[in-house]
């Protein structure tokens, strides 16, 4: 379903050009999960963020269900978020001016994909049934990453891309977190692919690649 | 220590230039518009000054008609009574058709106090007395033609005066009668009293001479008014800049804390960079405020002298007054604007995290507490229109109006789009409309900048355009004859009623005196009994039977000033120079500052004072008037001295629109202080929003839609903060219209109510919110997405 092939991205830095990613390759199966490890700028997040399509690449291909996201124009990578690609953030990112129901429903609307019951059933199972008319700065952390989790859930995207969803939480609220982000991939036949630092949030996934000086080793 | 720290302090300037610039301009344009108007101001009163200490009207007592003028046998019979008193001839004269003040005084009787020209050097008494010497201000000086006597211009005197020798002035103005005689200020002791030797005359008291000064205050009061709102809405966007710029720099102001740095070092430092940048704006706003009080100072002379018949030099001199006030207001403005911010730093606890999010979302709580003050001051208006009386009231109730409705704004504008979210059906437009709502406090100062311009606009447009309708209409009912006519001369007028009797419907002589009306300056008509009168003259109250009645001189029509200055209705007495009338009835007089009345013309002429008597108003078929015309021309009566209808309503129209020029410019200004200010918030905004753009791009939509978004998002805000400004201009128009009007030039006028001015409006408010938008949108299109995605990485 994903295939990334010979990814390189560079930016541009005082000491010249500095390279984040140097042909990177993996691919990723429908409904399977991988964790990509390492250090802090290792490249993790870019690498994400470019097969999100909300960067580009200097060269390679990002082929996601046989489209190739580097061919894309910017509106049609937006679309492509919007349909088929979720993705949670470290910082949670929910949108402040709409309370929790709102947010949860906000991305499926987006996508023109609303299912009002897939909602209700998502807040209860990850335990925000009870805090549906608060807004996000009235939860806690790990309140608001649930909501995030929730609304990636509830669009129904082929792809979750997860950027260390539990960075900011203890570990009890990170382990609970990451449990009720897999399930509910699995239970939408989604793939998955997640930055994290954990190494034993890593082994709970199907595979683990590791990143390091813009590179991946197995 | 302290100088690196200002370094470190003012480095935050450098790093967001636009708020630097948002500062400084906001409260250079607040000090321009405040300044230039209070140039206007001090110019205008400086003539006003000038005039009134002419004779030393503002120092010395004086002697004056009831009315008409002062016979020369009443000036020796106060002499010969032991009364040191010095004549004072009044009149005007024609110079290249422009109407001239000529003022004869006695230079060897003139008291030192009264003596408008210097006459010690060599020579100087002698010409004035024997060559009839001129004075006049370098202006009038220049039209003055050489078959008058020679002339000196003076800078002291102002524009529009001649002063002479009492025998050359009397020549020019062709009389033997005084205007006035001033009373030197020590006199003989034991000397009959004035109310015995001259029964006839008023004293007046010197408080009591500068009219032109006291008639012009409402005028200038209005100027000041808009001045003071123009940089309130300046302020606006001060207040929100220094807000932001104390707010940003909480990190800043806690590592030099934790540096060492004292407090009060600290605040002594950040009230530094705030007076320098109010000395440099307030400079920069002071050289605007002459360029502005420059460019309107002709039209405002224009007015002064249409309206008033005051003469204020068009021509604006650098004077300290107003360019020391200009700064203090750019330094108290900036204090006033700064107050919160030095006090919120003060108390802010060493290790403080900083809150530039939330220095721009306010809890809804805030809002309502906000709202419930500016309710409570629209209540306040309310019980000041009931119970309220007099110009100031009149202005502390505009006060209270705007500024309630501004505080009220930012609640309204969260309750309207409350409702509208009920109504969205889509995440977009959900997500729109509860992102806007987030945006309004962080915006409110701005759009309450706006609500203020533009009710102001409406209801200042809806005052003149109400004032414009009926003054057009009264013009047309007033000015029913088709022709008027100016004699030379006495016998000249005789010659031409002669020679028009038979070739005109109605011949309609406007004869008048200049007298004191219930002890004020005014004028009193004396009329014929014709159809003309009866048919078109505009009454807005009367007797039964009033025309029949006045023709049998049973009383007097007076103007509405009068009636309303002295609360007088028909069937109440009125005194008129030395005698009382019943009222009969009150005419409408748009446009005359004083009080004034009708009487028939018989009894006019029982007045016993000479008589203003070379006008005629002639009726006659439209298809007549260039034969009547050309009839007059040929028995030698100068064109200039006929003028027909329509001449006489565009001169009128004219000076109205003359008028409002001023007012339309600042109105004008203030809209554009207040579009500046809306983009300046959203530029400031826009830096702090991509935490809350950045996941919804992530989830789908361009930053192209994104842009778009918030171009929709300030043409909202700007529509319901429109739609709230209609009924706040309207009732700014009724307040004008009803108490400001009235108690400042004595009429009222009824309010009428235009629409498409509001439409017109309405659009140019969103166009102006559009365009304020552009910017910050086309940065957000254009935006990298690198900018974005960092939002993700760290925190902001």
């Amino acid at each position: 379903m994903l295939q990334v092939e010979n990814l390189t991205k560079t930016y541009p830095s005082e000491d010249g050009v500095q390279t984040v990613l140097r042909e990177v390759s993996l691919s990723l199966d429908a409904g399977a999960s991988l964790a990509l490890t390492g250090e802090s700028g290792s490249g993790k997040s870019t690498l994400l963020t470019l097969v999100a399509g909300l960067d580009a690449p200097d060269s390679g291909a990002i082929r996601f269900q046989n489209h190739d996201l580097t061919q894309m124009d910017d509106a049609a990578r937006a679309d492509l978020r919007r349909g088929e690609i979720g993705v949670i953030f470290q910082q949670f990112n929910l949108i402040p001016s709409l309370d929790v129901a709102a947010n949860i429903a906000f991305h499926a609307r987006l996508a023109e994909r609303a299912d009002a019951d897939w909602c209700s059933e998502l807040a209860r199972r990850l335990g925000l049934a009870g805090h549906l008319t608060r807004y996000p700065e009235q939860l806690s952390g790990g309140q608001q990453q649930r909501v995030a989790i929730a609304r990636t859930l509830a669009a129904r995207p082929k792809l979750v891309l997860a950027d260390e969803p539990t960075g900011n939480l203890d570990e009890d609220s990170s382990d609970t977190v990451l449990d009720l982000l897999m399930s509910g991939v699995r239970d939408t036949g989604a793939a998955l692919l997640m930055v994290t630092h954990s190494l034993r949030q890593a082994e709970k996934l199907d595979r683990c690649l590791h990143l390091s000086h813009g590179q991946v080793s197995p | 220590m302290r100088r690196a720290a200002f370094s470190a302090l003012i480095s935050h300037w450098r790093k967001h230039p636009i708020q630097l610039v948002s500062l400084v301009l906001g409260l250079a344009l607040a000090t321009a518009l405040w300044s230039g108007v209070q140039a206007i101001n001090t110019e205008a009163r400086a003539s006003y000054d000038r005039a009134a200490g002419i004779l030393g009207q503002d120092e010395l007592q004086r002697l004056e008609p009831r009315a008409g003028t002062i016979p020369l046998s009443d000036y020796i019979a106060i002499r010969r009574a032991g009364w040191l008193v010095s004549p004072v001839m009044d009149g005007a004269i024609n110079l290249n058709g422009s109407r001239v003040r000529l003022i004869g005084i006695d230079p060897l009787t003139t008291p030192p106090q009264s003596a408008p020209v210097d006459l010690s050097g060599d020579g100087d008494l002698q010409s004035f007395i024997l060559d009839g010497l001129l004075f006049a201000h370098p202006d009038t000086a220049a039209q003055i033609p050489d078959t008058l006597p020679a002339v000196r211009a003076t800078e002291t005197l102002t524009p529009g005066v001649i002063i002479t020798d009492l025998s050359t002035a009397a020549d020019l103005l062709e009389t033997d009668s005084f205007a006035r005689l001033i009373l030197a200020p020590a006199q003989p002791i034991n000397l009959l009293p004035l109310s015995e030797v001259a029964p006839n005359l008023l004293l007046v008291a010197p408080d009591e001479g500068n009219d032109i000064a006291r008639l012009t205050d409402s005028f200038h009061l209005n100027l000041t008014a808009f001045g003071l709102l123009s940089f309130g809405v300046g302020l606006f966007i001060v207040h929100a800049a220094i807000g932001l710029a104390f707010e940003q720099r909480r990190p800043l102001f806690r590592t030099l804390r934790a540096l060492g740095l004292r407090k009060s070092t600290l605040l002594t430092l950040l009230a530094t960079e705030l007076l320098s940048l109010a000395l440099i704006a307030g400079m920069l706003g002071v050289a605007l405020g002459y360029l502005v009080a420059a460019a309107l100072l002709p039209d405002v002379a224009a007015t002064l002298r249409g309206l008033y018949g005051a003469q204020v030099s068009g021509v604006l001199t650098l004077n300290p007054a107003w360019w020391l006030s200009g700064l203090a207001i750019a330094l108290l403005g900036t204090a006033v604007a700064g107050a919160q911010s030095l006090w919120r730093t003060a108390q802010l606890p060493i290790l403080a995290p900083a809150q530039p999010r939330a220095w721009a979302i306010a809890s809804l709580k805030s809002l309502k507490r906000q709202a419930f003050v500016g309710a409570g001051l629209i209540v306040f208006a309310a019980l000041l229109a009931t119970y309220g009386s007099g110009l100031t009231i009149g202005f502390v109730l505009l006060g209270c109006l705007l500024v309630g409705a501004a505080l009220t704004l930012p609640l309204f504008l969260h309750l309207a789009l409350n409702l509208a979210s009920k109504f969205s059906r889509t995440a977009l437009s959900d997500w729109t409309l509860a992102d806007t709502r987030q945006q309004v406090p962080g915006l409110s100062l701005a759009l309450m900048a706006l609500l203020l311009a533009m009710a102001a606009n409406i209801g200042v447009g809806t005052m003149v355009s109400s004032f414009r309708v009926t003054f057009t209409g009264w013009l047309d009912q007033r000015l029913a004859a088709q022709l008027y006519v100016t004699a030379r001369d006495e016998t000249e007028a005789e010659d031409l009623a002669r020679l028009l009797d038979g070739q005109v419907d109605a011949i309609l002589p406007i004869r008048y005196i200049d007298a004191q009306i219930e002890g004020a300056p005014g004028q009193i008509y004396g009329i014929i009994d014709d159809v003309t009168y009866r048919e078109n003259w505009p009454l807005l109250a009367a007797t039964p039977d009033v025309w029949d009645r006045l023709a049998a001189g049973d009383g007097a029509l007076i103007n509405e000033q009068l009636s309303l200055r002295e609360d007088l209705a028909p069937g109440d007495p009125v005194t008129l120079g030395a005698a009382q009338f019943p009222v009969l009835g009150v005419y409408s007089d748009y446009g005359n500052p004083r009080g004034e009345a009708i009487l028939s013309l018989a009894q006019l002429r029982e007045q016993d004072v000479a008589i203003n008597g070379l006008n005629f108003a002639l009726r006659l078929p439209e298809t007549r008037i260039e034969d009547v015309t050309n009839l007059l021309t040929n028995a030698g009566l100068p064109a200039r001295n006929i003028r027909d209808q329509a001449a006489i309503k565009a001169f009128s129209l004219d000076v109205f629109e003359r008028t409002f020029t001023v007012t339309g410019a600042l109105n004008v200004l203030t809209l554009g202080v207040a579009a500046l200010a809306l983009l300046t918030s959203l530029l400031t905004l826009s830096t702090m929003r991509l935490p809350q753009l950045a996941p919804v791009w992530a989830m789908g939509l361009t930053r192209a839609k994104l842009a778009r978004l918030e171009l929709l998002r300030a043409v909202i805000l700007a529509a319901l903060t429109a739609f709230i400004a209609l009924p706040v201009g309207l009732a700014l128009a009724w307040v004008l219209l009803a108490i400001v009007n009235v108690e400042a030039f004595g009429w009222r006028l009824p309010m009428t109510l235009f629409p498409g001015d509001w439409i017109g409006l309405f659009l140019a408010a969103l166009i102006a919110a559009a365009l304020s938008a552009a910017w910050p949108a086309r940065r957000l299109a254009t935006r990298p997405a690198a900018d974005l995605i960092k939002v993700f990485a760290h925190e902001r």
